[in-house]
């Protein structure tokens, strides 16, 4: 089975509003995908819909042939817009509790994350900065062994240096049978490691292609697609 | 030499160009094994899948070779090394004289142009 993210006529409506019209979409394993889009184009609608955070209105997501729902969340590991933990948590207890929670998370590799980016493992998540916290998360979240990775806006807070050894991570880490799925706003920091880009206008895809397939048939960069396809 | 991306074409394109430049240049000497896809792609901070991509197409050209058990490898054919320099040289070349062309430079003083560059070239090298 080398698909592991099916959608089929995928949609999503809040009242009369519709979020995601008509998502057909199959993401094979081993890619690195970039989930690109304005402020309000249904990045994070469909990446809840991918983690049973929210519902379909009608069609279908399969992960790895399953609807979302307990099997498929063994397989992900998630990154939210917005934190979950708890504030008054030490580094330390909360990898604890991410041990406790995942059968495939590695204690070692976040210790091993969380020192090469000095951070110190007894401190507590309400003394650190904005993107302190956001490194612990996707330290936390890249230490599971899992099959799908869904990073909603994983580096908006944190500083290029940062932002490098994080992009870094995510190649290290990379392996042949996990997809990582990344919605992100910072394009051209990321568009070197990735290998396919999916545009959402309005909850439409306008665009699913490689990397390189942009850069060929367009002669520009995805960041200067994107800016053109989405000009204000 | 540090790896470098420009905007307009495909990654795996450029990967070729600058791994083929690494082997000219003796870099990456004949014969000498290459690090692993993964770090490789790690070191000029683009995604493995590209990194392979490029490799495989450098490995159809004959540039590199695989042994199935212990990685990948320079050539050591030298002649395979001399035709990509000549390439090169030729490709570089060829866009030197499109920009002095679109300058407006006759071919009589593109000629003068370098032989006095390389004259002072000379003269400072032999002064120091």
């Amino acid at each position: 089975m080398n698909t592991i993210l099916e959608c089929k006529n995928l949609n999503k409506c809040f009242g009369s509003k519709k979020a995601l019209s008509n998502i057909n979409l199959s993401i094979p394993r081993g890619r690195i995908v970039g989930l690109l889009g304005p402020n309000g184009s249904g990045k994070t609608t469909f990446i809840k819909l991918c983690n049973e955070l929210l519902t379909p209105t009608s069609g279908e997501i399969l992960i790895a042939s399953n609807r979302p729902g307990v099997e498929t969340k063994k397989i992900i590991s998630y990154l939210p817009e917005n934190t979950y933990l708890n504030d008054w948590m030490r580094v330390s207890e909360i990898i604890q509790f991410f041990k406790d929670f995942y059968s495939d998370f590695s204690a070692e590799k976040a210790y091993d994350m969380l020192n090469r980016l000095n951070i110190n493992p007894n401190d507590k998540l309400k003394t650190m900065s904005k993107g302190t916290k956001e490194k612990v998360q996707l330290i936390l979240v890249m230490s599971r062994e899992a099959q799908l990775y869904l990073l909603d806006e994983p580096i908006g807070g944190v500083d290029p240096a940062a932002r490098d050894y994080i992009l870094n991570t995510i190649i290290n880490n990379y392996n042949e049978e996990a997809t990582i799925i990344i919605s992100t706003h910072l394009i051209s920091d990321i568009e070197k490691v990735l290998d396919d880009i999916i545009f959402l206008k309005d909850g439409e895809v306008v665009l699913a292609k490689t990397v390189d397939e942009i850069r060929e048939e367009n002669g520009k960069s995805v960041d200067d697609l994107f800016r053109e396809v989405f000009r204000c | 030499m540090s790896w470098n991306f420009k905007p307009d074409r495909p990654i795996y394109a450029q990967l070729i160009e600058q791994i083929e430049l690494k082997i000219c240049s003796g870099e990456y000497a004949l014969g000498v094994k290459l690090p692993s896809v993964r770090d490789l792609a790690q070191e000029a901070a683009v995604n493995p899948n590209t990194m392979q991509k490029a490799l495989s197409k450098l490995e159809e050209d004959g540039l590199l070779y695989t042994n199935r058990t212990s990685g990948r490898f320079v050539t050591e054919n030298e002649q395979i090394v001399k035709l990509l320099k000549n390439k090169i040289t030729q490709n570089q070349i060829n866009e030197f004289l499109e920009k002095m062309k679109s300058l407006g430079l006759e071919r009589k003083e593109i000629i003068h142009a370098i032989t006095n560059l390389l004259k002072e070239d000379e003269e400072n090298e032999h002064d120091s």
